[in-house]
């Protein structure tokens, strides 16, 4: 369930610690990308029923930005990491 | 078939054997004029004014599952108009005037009780806000009351006035304001769509949508292929699942809103009263149970669900405005899936596919927009054109720059 999240630097945690900023998988455009490149990354959103990565930010513990991939349907956490992290591992 | 006290008497005498279906069971036919994905509230609304106001008689309703099983058999079945924004307030009151002939136009009783809705106050800067909002309310023509404190006191004796820090001010009233029986909303609107030649077809899941140049041909569905000039989305909560058939990039993610009905009691609450320091609502229905919800779960989901911990502050956030409630039992909880869009405000629009219309993006407002939503809906199909008091609704409005933001939360969909 959605309701609790394994920090990796917190341990288990109820979800009221963070705060959710939504999809994670979006990369954010260029200062000077297109205004169509920009309304795509702020409004536009792919919202799948299943598998997603989002953001939440664990505010009430270690304030560091976490990406989690859960269900949207079913609430199963598969996993939780940090977004630095997460960053690394894409780069590689 | 009407109903009227003739219709009533004769069939308790002929011991209630003779009262037909209220809608008929069709099957598809090959083409349609314009077919409704969605056979919730607005899509029935939507097909009902179609028919009856715009003449358009041969339009289907689609619904994969039963009439009403969806967020308009899940919601707390408030009606109101209080809003601020020029390109929300019209729209609402739109919707509330339509309420208010909406029995007599269906000849079906949907149970409207304009009790009053009164959000409460809790501190001087939220008192201002109110005031403001009053005004907007009447600058539109729309009838607001701010009631100051011991006013309120005298009128709703058993609320936590003095509360360490939310202690109650005051708060805005709409009496016009209410609530409805949300069953009978999609009954009756299915009804008077029916008589009025609508084809209602129930466990009909649309799976895809053909499109040929371009342009929409008709579409995929468990009971086979349905062919259509016009299609409409009025798929709530599943908006983007139905979009992306059509290949449609839209602002919205699925949330879930729980809402809650206790055990029946006497009569005790005689408003539908909102708590200004969360976002608690509460009303009682005619059977006694008291209902409320509060606030989204806070992260996208699909499941008709939601999770303890929010079920958990909304009750801290009701016994902190009404300590009584904590000895009442709640019997049910539920949760409804909808289309949270990213300022909160909804869309009714053309896509970039001419014969594809979209009605999404309601938020956890929908049920009150029900009738304003079809007519302006309906009016869009039928006429190519934007209903004036929905011109603020439009899609390219984020592209635009003219968001209609009420909370003013930006373009973060679980803040609204």
């Amino acid at each position: 369930m959605a309701s609790l999240i394994t920090c990796p630097h917190c341990g288990v945690r109820p979800k009221e610690e963070f705060t959710i900023r939504g999809d994670a998988s979006r990369g954010r455009p260029e200062p000077m990308d297109t205004d169509e490149a920009w309304h795509d990354y702020v409004y536009v959103r792919a919202n799948p029923r299943g598998r997603t990565l989002e953001h939440w930010h664990h505010v009430a513990g270690c304030r560091r930005f976490l990406v989690v991939e859960r269900d949207t349907a079913t609430h199963a956490v598969y996993s939780v990491v940090d977004a630095a992290e997460f960053v690394r591992r894409a780069e590689q | 078939m009407r109903y009227s006290a003739f219709s009533l008497v004769r069939n308790a005498l002929s011991g209630n054997l003779n009262w037909k279906p209220q809608w008929r069971q069709p099957q598809p036919k090959p083409h349609y004029d314009v077919i409704i994905v969605g056979g919730g509230g607005h899509g029935l609304s939507t097909a009902y004014y179609l028919a009856k106001e715009f003449g358009v008689k041969n339009v289907a309703v689609l619904e994969k599952s039963y009439l009403g099983s969806g967020n308009v058999g899940r919601n707390t079945t408030i009606v109101r108009s209080n809003y601020m924004l020029p390109g929300n307030e019209p729209f609402y009151e739109f919707s509330m005037k339509l309420w208010e002939g909406l029995e007599q136009d269906l000849n079906y009783n949907v149970m409207l009780s304009q009790r009053g809705v009164i959000m409460l106050y809790h501190s001087d800067g939220q008192r201002d806000a109110y005031v403001r909002r009053g005004n907007a309310m009447w600058m539109e023509g729309v009838a607001a009351e701010l009631i100051e404190r011991e006013q309120l006191k005298k009128m709703i004796p058993f609320l936590n006035y003095d509360h360490a820090r939310y202690p109650i001010l005051g708060g805005l009233l709409q009496r016009r304001a209410g609530t409805a029986r949300h069953d009978a909303v999609a009954w009756g609107y299915a009804r008077g769509a029916d008589q009025h030649g609508v084809d209602i077809i129930e466990h009909c899941e649309v799976t895809g949508i053909r499109r040929e140049n371009g342009v929409v041909m008709g579409v995929e569905t468990t009971k086979g292929f349905i062919g259509c000039g016009k299609l409409a989305l009025a798929a709530a909560g599943n908006t983007s699942r139905v979009g992306e058939m059509a290949d449609l990039k839209l602002p919205l993610e699925s949330h879930v809103l729980q809402a809650f009905v206790t055990e029946g009691l006497k009569p005790c609450i005689d408003h539908v009263i909102v708590y200004g320091g969360g976002h608690f609502y509460i009303s009682q229905s005619d059977k006694g149970g008291l209902v409320f919800g509060a606030e989204i779960d806070g992260y996208s989901s699909y499941a008709q669900r939601g999770n303890l911990a929010t079920a958990e502050h909304v009750m801290e956030e009701g016994v902190t405005m009404i300590p009584g409630l904590s000895r009442v039992r709640v019997l049910r909880a539920w949760g409804g899936v909808m289309d949270m869009s990213m300022d909160g405000s909804p869309i009714i629009d053309r896509t970039s596919i001419d014969n594809l219309y979209l009605n999404c993006g309601w938020c956890y407002g929908g049920f009150k927009a029900t009738p304003a939503s079809g007519y302006c809906f309906a009016h869009l199909i039928a006429k190519n054109d934007t209903h004036p008091v929905a011109r603020a609704l439009r899609l390219d409005r984020f592209a635009r720059g003219y968001a209609v933001d009420e909370a003013g939360a930006g373009p973060q969909p679980n803040l609204h």
